[in-house]
């Protein structure tokens, strides 16, 4: 996907991070390859010390396994974190909840409507790439279907409902979807599949909906 | 019928409702619109499937006209 100047509004909250340069698809395609080095250079590390352990000294096993273990669960943690941006929070039901499902519900289409009922996720997308907007992050699925980004964000009141918290980030990202990813915090970049398996099992439909719409071919 | 909206506990609350022909009604939408912008939110108007501006004047031909929070990272 070409970086290209995004017309339109910049959103005002863009001002609060002005340090931060701005988000697109060229930033996005290189903070990604930038996790999987860090990625890389986790696990290698722990992976050739066990070997290395097994091949000079085999008594040394229990200690190579827990390199193994390390290696293991670094990455581990970071797709938790990523998984954990779209976590859904306790919500307060009644009538409030309904009301912000109502306007939620007109500013989607049935497609994204019925999603929304099953997994609690909003489709949306976006010029860089599938979006899904929970109530206090989104995941941007990207480099066709191979990679999803996960970032931290919300509306500054935890006392909204879910569905109006879900409906301030979406107009924020309808608005300025290069700002909106420079407010929100990166908390993972890398496969799809490892932050499936640490979201929710209702939500994981939603990120397969997500892959299977993201253009095979650029 | 346009209508201003804010999101808030309650789900959402309409503050204004109005027709463009109707001077008075409009006139009490523009306050209550410039009433929340002093209170801190933004104006959103949605411009087609996907897409949304913000505004920081009433559109008076605008269907809906929702008001929101800032938003921030972490």
């Amino acid at each position: 996907m070409a970086a290209e100047p995004l017309t339109g509004s910049v959103l005002p909250e863009v001002a609060d991070v002005y340090w931060r340069p701005r988000v697109d698809a060229d930033r996005l395609r290189r903070t990604g390859r930038l996790w999987t080095l860090t990625t890389f250079a986790h696990v290698v590390p722990f992976l050739a010390a066990g070997a290395a352990l097994v091949a000079l000294q085999p008594i040394a096993a229990p200690v190579a396994l827990v390199c193994l273990a390390h290696a293991w669960i670094i990455p581990e943690l970071y797709a938790q974190r990523g998984a954990n941006v779209v976590r859904p929070k306790p919500r307060a039901g009644g009538r409030a909840e309904q009301t912000a499902l109502g306007l939620l519900g007109d500013l989607v289409d049935h497609r994204s409507r019925e999603l929304h009922a099953r997994t609690g996720l909003i489709l949306e997308p976006g010029r860089l790439g599938q979006w899904l907007v929970g109530e206090a992050g989104a995941l941007l699925v990207t480099d066709r279907g191979r990679r999803v980004v996960c970032w931290c964000v919300h509306v500054r009141d935890p006392d909204l409902p879910s569905a109006d918290r879900i409906a301030h980030l979406l107009l924020a990202l309808r608005a300025d979807e290069q700002g909106f990813a420079t407010v929100a915090n990166l908390a993972f970049s890398g496969a799809p599949w490892r932050v499936r398996r640490r979201m929710p099992r209702a939500m994981r439909p939603a990120l397969d909906e997500a892959v299977r719409s993201q253009p095979r071919v650029t | 019928m346009s209508k201003l909206v804010r999101m808030d506990q309650t789900g959402h609350t309409t503050l204004a409702e109005w027709r463009a022909e109707d001077p008075e009604a409009v006139e009490r939408a523009v306050e209550a619109f410039r009433a929340e912008l002093d209170r801190g939110y933004f104006a959103m108007v949605s411009t087609g499937p996907g897409h949304a501006e913000q505004v920081r004047e009433l559109p008076v031909d605008a269907d809906l006209v929702i008001m929101r929070l800032p938003i921030s990272g972490g």
